[in-house]
């Protein structure tokens, strides 16, 4: 008795509820801080860009409108900028166009469950890489106000479906000339028109997408086409990451380049 | 082909001990238990680790690697250079037993608080009928060997040892996806995977599809779609308006 109590007072001693105290922040010996740097930096240049393409004013150059400030939704745009034609917010908001709608295709990458990874890991090094400590006190996560917020994601895709179907048109009307005569082909519309499809293919990876598609049903086989659609979705969601950062970076390209040839520091070479 | 490899292995009973300096003997092929074994053999035998089957299925020799989670059968030596110094540790968020064996207890614990496979109340034993399709989707959950690696990596719990109250960990929160995908299941398991199980840490940084020695998706394929069923139950008021007009049942 005395015996297995004895053993009994080892196996509960405080010293036996400790993890290995290790000072190391980690002992990791890879260049685990290269990738949150390369985030980091990729992300804010990002945001740059943005927030001055959001106040550039040379965004429509007949027949090309730039990404950031589509859909044109104000009477100051060009009739050739307004899709359809219509201008439903009148001229009552002050600012250019492009502040009116980055809301949406920015919320759906600030609240993407995918962007929230490389944020959290490289702008709040939480964690900035797998086991290495974060420098927080104190951790609550999703749990509660702000970041609970996240849980809006989904109306941000739905949204964000509306912001591809209008890229898509605006590809599709780059096939016009100047004159609004079809047969149009030029850099721009190659350019509108990829932009569009890899925004499109981003949007539809998302987790909410694929969610709501089925994966909240439990019995996929009373419900064959979207288990079907279910199967595609999952296909481009495993792609997600790739089809973020592509569709970030032609977005980019595809703005810069509609701005430059508006302001007539590039010319676009027109293919027939 | 051998050569005298450079290892650091963490040595003490309990939080206390220090990393020690070996120098031993490595062959072709071996991987890194191959390399301790040999040190319990020729050098250190009381050194004390945890193993079994030797060939990645039965997620006892987990430790820390070079500071990332790894089996230990697993690691070929072959993926470091023959001048590197290898450092092993225990994995650190559980308390150390002895040198390279934990104190995993919190995972028992954490599996002990989720309610089992719960049937319909009308379904006997042996009137299941499920279709392949139904279950394959948590089948790759079925996968886990329970080698705890990635509720070790979770920096919700092993930079906050205070969360482990509130946080059952991405083992246990795939777990209760599971069984809320499975066909049969009845129990609630939305609102108590947050209420309960801390889904609400996880901020998917991914860590623990990262390290998992199944190569399962925790994270795509069990926490996000966990998270969009909460979703679906607390925070869409479109979702809540449809159950109620067109009152949907919860069976899906």
């Amino acid at each position: 008795m005395e015996r297995s109590l004895m053993t009994q007072t080892t196996a509960e001693s405080p010293a036996r509820r400790q993890r290995a105290q290790l000072k190391a922040r980690t002992l990791r010996t890879d260049r685990w801080w290269l990738a949150p740097v390369l985030t980091f930096a990729a992300l804010a240049s990002f945001l740059v860009y943005g927030f001055w393409a959001m106040f550039d004013p040379s965004y429509y150059i007949a027949p090309y409108v730039a990404p950031f400030s589509a859909p044109c939704l104000l009477e100051v745009c060009p009739e050739g900028a307004r899709v359809f034609g219509f201008a439903p917010i009148g001229d009552w908001f002050p600012l250019p166009p492009g502040v009116l709608v980055l809301g949406l295709p920015g919320g759906f990458r600030l609240t993407c469950y995918y962007y929230r990874k490389s944020y959290y890991r490289s702008f709040w090094l939480s964690p900035p890489a797998c086991s290495v400590a974060e420098p927080h006190g104190k951790y609550t996560g999703e749990t509660r106000l702000p970041l609970i917020l996240q849980n809006v994601h989904r109306y941000f895709f739905y949204g964000s479906v509306l912001i591809s179907a209008v890229l898509t048109y605006e590809a599709i009307v780059a096939f016009r000339n100047t004159d609004g005569e079809w047969g149009h082909m030029g850099v721009g519309t190659v350019i509108l028109a990829v932009n569009a499809v890899l925004i499109s293919a981003y949007t539809l990876s998302c987790h909410s997408c694929r969610h709501i598609v089925a994966g909240r049903l439990n019995h996929f086989s009373r419900h064959p086409l979207r288990y079907r659609f279910w199967g595609l979705v999952s296909k481009l969601n495993a792609r997600h990451m790739l089809l973020a950062w592509v569709s970030m970076y032609t977005v980019l390209f595809a703005d810069l380049y509609v701005r430059l040839v508006a302001k007539g520091i590039v010319t676009d070479i027109t293919f027939f | 082909m051998s050569y005298k490899a450079k290892f650091r292995i963490w040595r003490g009973e309990g939080g206390e001990g220090r990393l020690e300096d070996f120098t031993v003997e490595v062959n072709e092929g071996e991987v890194v238990l191959d390399i301790i074994h040999r040190l319990q053999a020729t050098q250190a035998p009381d050194l004390a680790v945890r193993w079994n089957c030797k060939a990645g299925k039965c997620g006892s020799c987990s430790m820390e690697i070079n500071g990332k989670p790894k089996l230990g059968c697993m690691t070929r030596m072959s993926t470091f250079g023959e001048d590197e110094v290898i450092t092993v540790t225990p994995m650190r968020t559980f308390p150390v037993i002895k040198d390279l064996v934990t104190d995993v207890s919190f995972n028992y614990q954490k599996a002990r608080e989720i309610p089992s496979f719960t049937p319909p109340s009308d379904v006997r034993p042996g009137e299941y009928r499920m279709k392949q399709i139904d279950v394959e989707r948590s089948q790759e959950f079925r996968k886990c060997i329970e080698c705890f690696m990635c509720n070790n990596v979770c920096h919700v719990i092993r930079d906050h040892d205070e969360n482990k109250q509130a946080f059952a960990g991405p083992r246990f929160l795939m777990q209760i996806a599971e069984l809320d995908m499975h066909p049969y299941d009845v129990a609630d398991r939305q609102d108590s995977a947050q209420d309960e199980h801390g889904l609400g840490y996880c901020n998917i940084t991914k860590c623990c599809t990262e390290v998992c020695p199944e190569h399962i998706k925790i994270t795509d394929n069990a926490l996000i779609p966990m998270k969009e069923r909460v979703v679906d139950r607390r925070y869409d008021p479109l979702v809540w308006l449809g159950n109620k007009i067109f009152k949907r049942s919860a069976a899906k």
